[in-house]
């Protein structure tokens, strides 16, 4: 793993998997959609309705997943103080809001027609945008510095702060009264979802992680130039 | 610096970080758990009846509308029906317009007070279960005498 912390070889791996990623993305999104959107059956309780579920719920699972990611990027950092983890933690959090915000405004959309709600305090609701609140203090903590090493730091240190929050998202459902319905997939016991469900709901998944992929490459391959370019202007003698 | 110390600084980094987790935890675990009628969204009815609730206060209360416990009127719009928790039963009034998910045997979340013996309801909001599948497997189930009825506690639960 520490062989990938230098980022000229991190980089070239990363270039060239990234055609290959891409074309993975949209091709997982396409067939998903189309399975998800035309050729999965109605819900025996909740109609068409049902369809929201796929798009709903990867973006739920993805938003957790990146905040892992940053987590363990962040943890790096501060034990390693490799700077490639800096540059994923960075990288990773914008995404990873960009994905609690799709799930919690598809998850409103969903609740409106079936609970009779957009929103409710309910301690899952109210555990995701948490999440939420994590990763935009994430992005401007790192960014409030002028140092970027301590602003690094800092943010490091509230991504693994934030990382409590992770097993509340996950057990709220079982551990308090909520209106969120519990887990149908990750239960014990096995799936609650009906196959001809549960398919396009992995293949979207699949195409939701490969766009996390080209997303997260495509921003540290950013970052990276951006901190290249400071340093050579730094090191200019008039700077 | 040797190596042993560049290790060693690593490993007390580690610790530092591990041993940070398990206090935060633990403290997240006390905060949540002495909050806890806080962090509930409803009580249920045998909740409801174990505590002493001053009339009017707003509370909500959630479970299963009891099969067959629906009756309209005899007001405009009026809902009369009955929550049960498998325990206890509550009745409720309610008037106004219920969510599409409403149904006999599902779950439902109710917001308002208790005044008598009813419980006057506000705002009631449909909770729908973990399971997703298509009608036909639904009927088929039901053909084959599989189904579990909705008031019934899934296995192994309750």
């Amino acid at each position: 793993m520490h062989r990938f912390a230098n980022p000229t070889r991190f980089l070239r791996l990363a270039n060239a998997v990234l055609p290959w990623l891409g074309a993975a993305a949209v091709l997982l999104l396409g067939v998903g959609l189309w399975m998800a959107l035309l050729r999965s059956p109605a819900d025996y309780q909740q109609g068409e309705t049902v369809r929201i579920m796929y798009v709903h719920v990867p973006a739920a699972w993805l938003a957790m997943a990146v905040y892992s990611t940053l987590a363990i990027a962040s943890a790096a950092f501060l034990i390693w103080k490799h700077p490639l983890a800096d540059l994923a933690a960075r990288a990773a959090s914008p995404i990873g809001a960009a994905f609690t915000v799709v799930a919690l405004a598809t998850g409103a959309l969903w609740g409106q027609p079936m609970w009779g709600t957009w929103w409710v305090w309910d301690a899952r609701l109210t555990s995701v945008l948490v999440l939420l609140f994590l990763y935009l203090g994430h992005i401007a903590l790192t960014n409030a510095f002028d140092d970027p090493e301590r602003g690094g730091r800092a943010g490091a240190v509230l991504a693994l702060v934030g990382v409590v929050n992770l097993p509340i998202i996950k057990f709220s459902v079982d551990w308090w009264n909520t209106l969120h319905q519990p887990a149908s997939v990750l239960r014990m016991g096995g799936s609650t979802i009906d196959p001809a469900m549960l398919t396009p709901l992995f293949v979207m998944a699949g195409g939701y992680v490969a766009v996390f992929a080209v997303a997260l490459i495509l921003r540290i391959r950013a970052l990276y130039a951006e901190r290249r370019l400071r340093q050579l202007r730094l090191s200019l003698p008039d700077a | 610096m040797s190596r042993g110390a560049y290790r060693s600084r690593k490993n007390r980094r580690l610790a530092l970080i591990l041993g940070g987790l398990a206090f935060l935890g633990a403290a997240a675990a006390l905060v949540l758990t002495a909050f806890e009628d806080s962090v509930v969204f409803f009580f249920s009815p045998t909740d409801l009846a174990d505590r002493q609730l001053a009339p009017g206060q707003r509370i909500r209360v959630g479970g299963l509308v009891e099969a067959g416990s629906v009756a309209r009127g005899p007001g405009d719009g009026e809902i009369h029906f009955q929550v049960t928790d498998g325990t206890t039963t509550l009745p409720i009034r309610f008037v106004g317009v219920l969510p599409d998910l409403f149904r006999e045997g599902q779950g439902v979340v109710a917001q308002g007070s208790l005044a008598g013996g009813t419980f006057e309801a506000e705002e009631v909001l449909a909770k729908h279960d973990e399971t997703y599948m298509p009608p036909e497997v639904a009927d088929a189930l039901k053909r084959q005498g599989h189904w579990q009825p909705d008031g019934a506690p899934k296995g192994g639960g309750s």
